[in-house]
């Protein structure tokens, strides 16, 4: 088996408020910590683009003073948080993992950062991704592949690999991924952590830089079920800057945690259980719906008949949504601009020809196709007919269980460049994720074991929209019941 | 949208022309090889009948708390990023307005 990093001692984030509330700990002391670390690791990982020492600091102040006065800590008091460099943070660098975008600086934050800021997070820095946040193995960084801290020859998938190997391999205590077909949660069961798919409209995208502007998710990548609903809480909520940010109330997710499962209806369907699964993370997550069972959850076998369709359905949408949001990118107004060019035509092509890679250029072109005159109802709408088709496939479910527990991805992290020349295969890597993606409700990625060669397998919990509590509650359970891998 | 439709050369660079991409011939083959494997894929979706099957754009339309539904903000004059703030992230400026490299020559 290959090198892996070791792991440094693990904080949870009650242990990093009760610990700076009780001075045991300085906010700035941990927050050295971690980097140090970083400064260790990341030569072997490479996840972080760029940190933020300054920033950093200036919020390890603020806590410890707060700490010294004795007064209220907020909720991720101290807590060392790193981003995917597709959110934009004030200050530091955004590449969105693109040559494209290299030295642009954005002169805001995110929604979700400033409600990090505000809750006493530490930002420690970018994290590295697919360029785009295209990529199932984040192989596709302008920046280089990330490498996953348990397998150093192995991916950590994608497109948020540097969030979930920072986790994995303790260069940040929690991170923000971002999720359009599985990217928190497949990086996450590669990994070995946990990845939150919180539903569409949960989390405000105001500050993300789009790539499938109606699947785009963002959500927290953490060690343990309970920080990512800690870190959920924080983020989640109506934000005015966002038109599809929901006003659905956020619920206490803490609390939904103690809740057990007994009673409670867990979906398995046929169809995520054929062929094409690895033997190893089959049985893995059927012991995962064992344990679930041993506890009290009722197991029902239920069907999503259109599931096939997803992959096909998905690119069509994903691709054709992304051609317009890069459209934007064109050497005028951000980052790289080709230096020899004589007519603006000339300067918009060479920018993105020499900014953009191979995957962003490829779905360009497939959703310029998909979009383009005479082929618009033959691909974009067929696809979105067949995503109104597997939605309501998971609203039947929903009508009969509590939540549906499905493998995240059909093996566990293959090797790095193994499926680089086949776009196809590494598309129907996503086979598990995208249905959720296209319907808008939320999931988790848990641990549920490891293979033969010590490759971290994880079990997806699918919840109905807006039902962040039950799937936390669940993956709270199966937490629980599995010992870490 | 069927198995035999294939897309050509001509396709390729019509669509590259519409995307302000530029192509190098190498690329051009491996995206018309990648395009076409992709699009094969993708003809499976005629396997379903959807003649009577709404097209679903955002999942808010489905949950019916789209933005439509829901009253505007309010017309409020907020304030906006400061020009000191942005004109720090530009390449070049004279500390009032952005400058740019000109393109066009005349």
């Amino acid at each position: 088996m290959a090198p892996e990093i070791t792991k440094s001692p693990v904080y949870n984030i009650e242990q990093v408020r009760t610990s700076i509330h009780s001075r045991e700990i300085s906010a700035a002391h941990l927050a050295e910590e971690y980097f140090a670390r970083i400064d260790a690791e990341n030569s072997s990982v490479n996840a972080y683009l760029s940190v933020s020492r300054e920033r950093a600091m200036e919020q390890t102040s603020r806590i410890d003073a707060m700490a010294a006065a004795g007064t209220a800590l907020p909720a991720l008091a101290g807590v060392p948080i790193a981003i995917k460099d597709v959110l934009v943070v004030q200050g530091s660098p955004a590449t969105a993992g693109s040559k494209i975008l290299e030295g642009y600086q954005p002169p805001y934050d995110a929604t979700v950062v400033q409600r990090l800021d505000a809750a006493g997070a530490v930002l420690l820095g970018k994290l590295n991704c697919d360029e785009f946040a295209m990529g199932s193995s984040n192989e596709n960084s302008a920046y280089g592949p990330v490498r996953n801290p348990r397998a150093l020859d192995r991916v950590p998938g994608g497109s948020s690999g540097g969030s979930a190997a920072a986790v994995a391999a303790g260069m940040a205590l929690a991170t923000l991924g971002t999720d359009t077909g599985g990217s928190i949660r497949q990086p996450a069961s590669f990994c070995g952590v946990v990845g939150v798919l919180p539903t569409y409209g949960r989390v405000s995208r105001y500050g993300l830089i789009a790539f499938a502007s109606s699947l785009d998710r963002i959500g927290p990548i953490t060690s343990t079920v309970r920080d990512a609903a800690t870190i959920l809480e924080v983020i989640a909520g109506y934000d005015p800057l966002d038109a599809t940010s929901s006003l659905e109330p956020v619920p206490d997710y803490a609390a939904e945690l103690e809740k057990p499962i007994t009673g409670l209806k867990i979906g398995v369907p046929a169809e995520y259980f054929a062929e094409g699964l690895d033997p190893e993370v089959r049985a893995a997550v059927e012991g995962a719906i064992d344990k679930l069972r041993s506890e009290g959850a009722i197991v029902c076998p239920i069907s999503l008949p259109h599931t096939r369709y997803a992959v096909p359905a998905y690119y069509v949408l994903a691709t054709a949504e992304a051609s317009s949001n890069l459209a934007r990118f064109d050497g005028v107004r951000y980052g790289y601009r080709s230096p020899d060019s004589t007519t603006l035509t000339a300067m918009y092509r060479k920018s993105r020809d020499c900014g953009f890679g191979a995957e962003v250029k490829r779905r360009i072109l497939l959703g310029t196709y998909a979009l383009s005159a005479g082929y618009y109802d033959a691909y974009y709408k067929k696809a979105q007919q067949v995503r109104t088709l597997l939605t309501q496939d998971f609203l039947k479910a929903f009508n009969e269980v509590d939540a549906i527990v499905t493998p995240v991805a059909p093996t566990p992290a293959f090797k790095i460049g193994e499926k680089a020349d086949d776009p196809m295969a590494m598309y129907l890597a996503d086979i598990y994720t995208v249905t959720a993606s296209l319907a808008g409700i939320c999931g988790i990625s848990v641990p549920c074991g490891v293979s033969s060669e010590g490759l971290p397998i994880g079990a997806q919990i699918l919840g109905k929209h807006f039902d962040e509590g039950m799937v936390f509650r669940m993956g709270n359970a199966l937490e629980r019941l599995t010992p870490a891998g | 949208m069927t198995n035999s439709e294939r897309v050509t050369g001509r396709d390729l660079q019509r669509v590259a022309d519409l995307a302000n991409l530029e192509l190098t011939e190498e690329e051009e083959a491996s995206m018309l090889r990648d395009l076409n494997s992709i699009l094969d894929h993708v003809a499976h979706l005629n396997e379903l009948d959807t003649s009577s099957v709404p097209a679903m754009a955002q999942v808010s339309e489905i949950l019916g708390s789209n933005s439509a539904g829901r009253p505007l903000r309010e017309d409020e004059v907020i304030s906006s990023l400061d020009r000191a703030t942005v004109m720090e992230c530009a390449p070049d400026s004279d500390g009032t307005f952005f400058r740019v490299p000109k393109v066009i020559e005349r």
